[in-house]
């Protein structure tokens, strides 16, 4: 057996000893989970996003909206009564990247899909204490402005790259899509299909 | 978890898990140097640093050692009473799904007979009980309050539920009917239709009907506009109509505002007002019947409720259609 001594002094041998034992746990927890079925199937009646509401996913992130809303409704009795059924790995295959989150400053948002009017989130949206005067949440009035999106279509052809299957047909109808929308719209759009392909139970 | 695509994968885990395991508790042997005896000095090492510094090959403290085969024993005891090896779902049989499902199972075992209790009750009866609108409160709170406030009034848009002013109605049915199925009230834009002029003619009629401060010239001549363009839902007198959500134009309750301006906004672009159903508000949370209930029972007893409609008179509203539901006759349209 090697002693202590030798792998001390040799650090190509420390390099490599140190990455096979850290990569059992990625080995073991993650490379498995590309093989599959809840992880791998999208959940029934879940299609990628449309050009709107993808925009609108875009800018979510952009509004770092997920700094202070989650994406993902736990297994406990307290969220599913508040938020709806617990999120499934089926809900996030066309997630790219995933916003789960991991703080909630404001609440989670996988379930708010048809909950409020679009009418709501404007005004919730253009200033959020109008409709919820104790909230803390910031204003996002400059979302009121017409939607700018050139990458549209790269930006589908780059997902179906990793299979999210946008037509020919849907890529090209893309910017028209877009077209006289607001930022606003977008955001709206993609805040009212999250989670509309829950589990039902 | 055996949804795998390929039963290659749960060998895959389970070999290399154990096999880490197994190789980490060898290596540790390996690497261990013998306890000194008593007296013994610890080997010392070659280097010398600073011209005197040098460092003794001192073994681990034992405890330290045992800390090490503790993480060894740990993983290998979580592996038998957990999920961890591929398909093996462990002695404890637990699952994270089970375990939610316990937790609701255990939760409606305490709530139900409270449920079921309130349930047997009328609307009046319930919301007559404080423990009930204490509950009732709660959910309020969690389903409701994103719209019509925490205190139940409302905001602009968002109809204020403590005042006796209502769009469809404050008896127990009908407020368990907007529950239930949500509303949708629609008004049309009528900017286009009226033009600017009359418009603004308009919303000075509108203005008067209230007796709030407008231009008598101009709510004149808005006076046969409405007639042609807005008595069909606010009715003739402007009392509104319940059975299509239109609002009584003649009390002084603004649910988009009373100015001449928010008035101009209303009539040019239309407005509307979409109340989520019990599918997009309680979605699948569980007693959703019994919540339903301590919901309409909570809104009833905010203050505005109304009477419940005799059983006879339900079957009269039946059969004379949606237009008794006002509460005033009508007028002849002329």
């Amino acid at each position: 057996m090697i002693s202590h001594e030798k792998i001390e002094k040799n650090l190509g041998l420390l390099i490599v000893l140190t990455i096979l034992i850290v990569s059992v746990g990625g080995l073991v927890q993650i490379v498995p989970l590309f093989f599959q079925t809840s992880t791998t199937t999208a959940v029934a009646g879940l299609t990628p996003y449309t050009a709107l509401q993808l925009s609108g996913r875009d800018i979510y992130i952009r509004e770092g909206c997920v700094g202070c809303h989650s994406q993902m409704v736990r297994p406990f009795r307290a969220e599913t009564e508040r938020y709806g059924h617990y999120s499934v790995a089926g809900e996030f295959i066309y997630d790219r990247p995933f916003l789960w989150g991991s703080k909630r400053t404001g609440p989670d948002l996988q379930r708010v899909g048809g909950r409020y009017s679009d009418n709501w989130h404007y005004v919730h949206l253009m200033n959020p204490r109008d409709v919820v005067p104790e909230s803390n949440m910031p204003a996002y009035p400059w979302l009121d402005r017409p939607l700018v999106d050139y990458a549209i279509q790269k930006k589908m052809r780059t997902l179906n790259l990793v299979g999210h299957g946008y037509s020919e047909e849907d890529i090209e109808s893309a910017p028209g899509e877009l077209e006289g929308k607001t930022e606003m719209d977008a955001v709206i759009a993609y805040l009212q299909v999250l989670g509309t392909h829950a589990p039902k139970n | 978890m055996s949804d795998f695509t390929h039963g290659f994968w749960p060998i895959y885990i389970s070999v290399i898990t154990l096999v880490s395991i197994i190789g980490t508790w060898i290596f540790l042997r390996s690497q261990t140097t013998r306890k000194l005896a008593p007296g013994e000095k610890a080997e010392l090492m070659e280097h010398t640093w600073d011209g005197d510094l040098q460092d003794l090959n001192n073994p681990l403290p034992r405890w330290w050692l045992g800390l090490f085969y503790g993480t060894l024993v740990f993983a290998l005891a979580y592996l038998v009473l957990w999920p961890g090896l591929g398909n093996y779902a462990g002695v404890l049989k637990w699952t994270q799904i089970g375990e939610y499902e316990a937790e609701v199972k255990a939760a409606e075992a305490k709530f139900q007979p409270v449920y079921a209790g309130f349930q047997q009750q009328d609307i009046v009866t319930v919301a007559a009980n404080p423990e009930a609108q204490a509950i009732g409160r709660n959910l309020f709170l969690t389903y409701c309050s994103q719209c019509h406030g925490s205190n139940a009034a409302g905001s602009k848009g968002y109809p204020n539920l403590t005042d006796s002013d209502w769009l469809y109605g404050g008896d127990p049915e009908t407020i368990k009917a907007t529950l239930i199925n949500g509303r949708s009230g629609m008004m049309p834009a009528m900017g286009e239709a009226l033009g600017t002029n009359g418009t603004k003619e308009v919303a000075n009629y509108v203005l008067s009907l209230s007796g709030r401060p407008h231009d008598a010239g101009l709510a004149a001549a808005g006076k046969p506009k409405f007639g042609e363009n807005c008595a069909a839902c606010h009715m003739p007198d402007g009392t509104g109509m319940q059975a299509m959500g239109a609002p009584n134009l003649t009390d002084n309750v603004w649910l988009h505002g009373g100015s001449e301006a928010a008035i101009i906004e209303s009539i040019a672009k239309g407005r509307n007002g979409v109340m989520p159903n019990i599918d997009q508000t309680l979605g699948t949370t569980s007693n959703k019947e019994a919540k339903l209930h301590l919901l309409t029972a909570y809104v009833y007893g905010l203050g505005g409720g109304q009477a419940p409609v005799p059983e006879e008179a339900a079957a009269a509203e039946a059969t004379t259609g949606a237009d008794a539901a006002t509460s005033e006759p009508a007028p002849a349209q002329n």
